[in-house]
């Protein structure tokens, strides 16, 4: 289980704790609205419940690791420019390798799908988890395979000191590349090939009637969606969330499964709200929390996101921002 | 005209259990086939009534019983629940604070089987009741989260509340699978140590076989009944269509609250014979993959159907064991250069070659439990996709070639 941490001074002052602890918050809210914009990306385009994410994500942590550590490939050839460089290069084959794996899903158990009931399709994807997931922690095997990110390795040095508020580099990274990847992702909606997805997800028949490929959607769909868990798997796998990516990696979007629905399985908007709202209140429960692990347990807060998920379904059936299904005879 | 299949003369023969001379047949059989596997009397038989194979037997028989509630609720009533494994837990612990030995640290009332037996049961199917009215307001794939939501939850639950659950990685001691009239008292048949019963030399498994088999039929004929009966026809006419069957009449909330109380029940007897007949479970074992291994046995074997549940469960109960005797017989013929060579070669990899299944837990491929998993994975993709009725389908079209033949339809 990935723990939360955040470094605390002796001397901190409430006000820095609370800094401290929302700054978390925020990194942690970034993973998991990374997590649910690939899984409602998914979802809108093609109806599927993708239960495989958590899957995809560590296998995108694995390969970052495959390419950027086992083969430094291919900062090897480049050997003048910046660690930093060499490192993202690296990172990004490994997520469009990823990508690839999504595309494959897409093409050999999705495709033939279309038609068969959702709940099928959904127990595929579980099927497709206990393959992916088996697969992927075989090949990373019982130890801790570390990310060697040029940012953020060590948690003492890389950090950035504000009074008594210290904020980790590779926090920042985080909720950058978060924000980063949001901004671009809501660009794309905006090109001719997100338009087509946006009307494929509004009505797959009448996307189809103006000339759409809807296969080609999908098919992108996909690719996005399993980029965005592989970004995710990354992020989850690196200080101070993790050491490295592990055989529990995958585990992360067990926990941004109730994200989603919280925000409502369709919607983009509430996939992102609703993923910084659950990691700040998360990080905020598990710190301030603390004192009562004795009665709460411990590791308490793993389980917040499922409350709070069962609470928002009591008041809105359909997520915060899903909307309603029109049920008819 | 007489045994022709599908033609019913009267409202009596199409109502009947068991309509066709060849279904009973069949069952008769089969009952008469597993009586006799334990004594070890049939010649060529005799390996099943081994240990290791009476194992696969009980365990299924057991995830059978789990899969016949799931039966009901998803087979028939349509409502995904991939909690199953959260019901089975609170079986089992229920069945463990009542029939469980008290010490300092753990709770334990140390009562006996027909007191425990029930009880776990009737306690999930209690907590059933509560989760139903979600399922009323929270529809389908919704429901499916908040059915994953109480897995999780349950697994903290259980970590934390170490009295009960012997805390994480521990466990504790479950109740034995004996009669007894009261606590303290000699029991008067015990299923969990070997002996002889009518002449017969029958080890813990083989005792332990017969007990489940009496349960199995019980839970297989209410399951039958209830699916034929008014209920189960109400519960069908949920999953096709709700709204429909509501404005026939079909009261939904209250047949949504029967399936769920009906199917944790008998989950939890599930959950607690598993727990006393395993005899050691950590609370970290009623994860997400039990509920997974429960909806693989009944879409594998057929959904909503009672045969399905059972071939289902002997299927992927079995199957463990199959490919490790496999692996066995592959690494004998890597070994010793038998015929088969070759083709083993293909599949097992000793240090660095390419292979399916690896020996050394390190080295590159798969552990021959990650490739039962896989194999679990694959099949329920394969399945869904080729054969959506499941092994239960697979019979159907075979009996229909030979129903009709030389015709083909």
């Amino acid at each position: 289980m990935t723990g939360h941490f955040v470094v605390l001074a002796q001397t901190a002052t409430e006000l820095e704790k609370l800094s401290s602890t929302l700054i978390a918050g925020l990194g942690q809210g970034a993973i998991y609205a990374l997590l649910a914009l690939g899984f409602v990306i998914i979802f809108k385009a093609t109806q599927v419940i993708n239960f495989a994410h958590g899957a995809l994500a560590a296998l995108g942590a694995y390969l970052v690791v495959y390419f950027a550590v086992t083969l430094n490939f291919p900062g090897r050839f480049l050997s003048q420019v910046p660690d930093l460089v060499q490192w993202s290069v690296s990172a990004l084959i490994g997520v469009l390798g990823a990508a690839l794996v999504g595309l494959l899903i897409e093409l050999l158990f999705i495709r033939p799908m279309i038609g068969e009931p959702l709940f099928s399709v959904a127990i595929i994807t579980l099927g497709i988890d206990a393959i992916l997931r088996t697969i992927t922690n075989d090949l990373i095997g019982t130890g801790i395979r570390n990310l060697d990110a040029p940012f953020g390795d060590n948690l003492l040095e890389d950090v950035f000191l504000w009074g008594n508020v210290i904020v980790p580099h590779s926090q920042i990274a985080t909720i950058l590349a978060a924000v980063v990847l949001l901004f671009l992702t809501a660009l794309f909606f905006r090109t001719r090939t997100g338009t087509a997805m946006r009307a494929t997800a509004f009505d797959q028949e009448s996307a189809m009637a103006q000339g759409i490929s809807v296969g080609k959607v999908f098919a992108l769909a996909w690719m996005i969606g399993a980029s965005l868990a592989a970004v995710a798997g990354v992020f989850v796998a690196m200080p101070p969330r993790g050491a490295g990516a592990t055989v529990t990696t995958a585990l992360v979007a067990l926990r941004a499964f109730p994200v989603i629905v919280i925000g409502g399985l369709d919607s983009v908007v509430g996939a992102v709200v609703a993923g910084f709202g659950v990691g700040l209140v998360e990080v905020l429960a598990a710190i301030y929390l603390l004192p009562y692990s004795d009665t709460l347990g411990v590791g308490f807060s793993t389980i917040i996101p499922w409350l709070l998920m069962l609470a928002v379904l009591l008041i809105r059936p359909h997520g915060i921002f899903g909307t309603e299904e029109i049920r008819r005879v | 005209m007489r045994g022709r299949p599908l033609l019913y003369t009267s409202y009596e023969q199409d109502q009947a259990i068991f309509p066709t001379p060849t279904q009973r047949v069949i069952l008769f059989l089969f009952v008469a086939f597993l009586i006799l596997i334990p004594l070890q009397v049939v010649p060529g038989l005799t390996d099943l009534g081994e240990d290791k194979w009476l194992n696969v037997f009980d365990r299924a028989m057991i995830f059978c019983i789990g899969a016949l509630g799931l039966t009901l609720l998803t087979g028939l009533a349509g409502q995904v629940s991939l909690g199953h494994a959260f019901f089975m837990a609170v079986g089992a612990y229920t069945a463990v604070v009542l029939g469980g030995q008290g010490t300092a640290s753990l709770w334990g009332l140390g009562l006996p089987i027909w007191i425990w037996l029930p009880a776990a049961g009737l306690v999930p199917a209690l907590i059933g009741v509560m989760v139903a009215p979600s399922a009323v307001r929270v529809r389908g794939l919704y429901l499916a989260f908040v059915t994953l939501g109480l897995v999780f939850i349950g697994e903290h639950l259980f970590r934390t509340m170490g009295f009960i659950t012997g805390g994480p990685g521990l466990g504790r001691d479950w109740p034995r699978l004996a009669l007894t009239v009261w606590r303290g008292d000699e029991p008067l048949i015990d299923f969990s140590t070997p002996g002889t019963w009518l002449g017969f030399e029958l080890g813990a498994r083989a005792k332990a076989f017969y007990l489940l088999l009496v349960l199995l039929i019980i839970f297989a004929l209410v399951t039958k009944n209830l699916s034929r009966a008014r209920t189960g026809r109400a519960f069908m006419a949920i999953r096709d269509r709700d709204i429909a069957a509501e404005i026939m009449g079909v009261a939904e909330a209250r047949y949504k609250l029967i399936a769920f109380a009906f199917s944790s029940f008998f989950a939890g007897i599930s959950g607690a014979l598993l727990a006393a007949f395993s005899g050691i479970l950590v609370p970290e074992a009623w994860n997400l993959f039990l509920s997974v291994q429960m909806i693989a046995i009944i879409l594998i074997g057929g959904a909503s159907v009672v045969s399905g549940a059972i071939l289902g469960s002997i299927f992927l109960i079995g199957l463990p064991q199959i490919v490790e005797d496999l692996t066995r017989i592959m690494v004998d013929q890597v070994n010793e250069g038998g015929p088969l060579k070759p083709l083993a070669d293909l599949f097992i990899t000793q240090g660095a070659d390419f292979g399916f299944i690896s020996l050394d837990p390190n080295g590159p491929g798969l552990s021959v439990f990650q490739l039962n998993i896989v194999l679990y994975g694959l099949l329920i993709i394969l399945f869904l996709m080729f054969e959506p009725l499941g092994l239960y389908g697979i019979w159907i079209r075979i009996r229909n070639y030979f129903k009709t033949w030389p015709f083909t339809y």
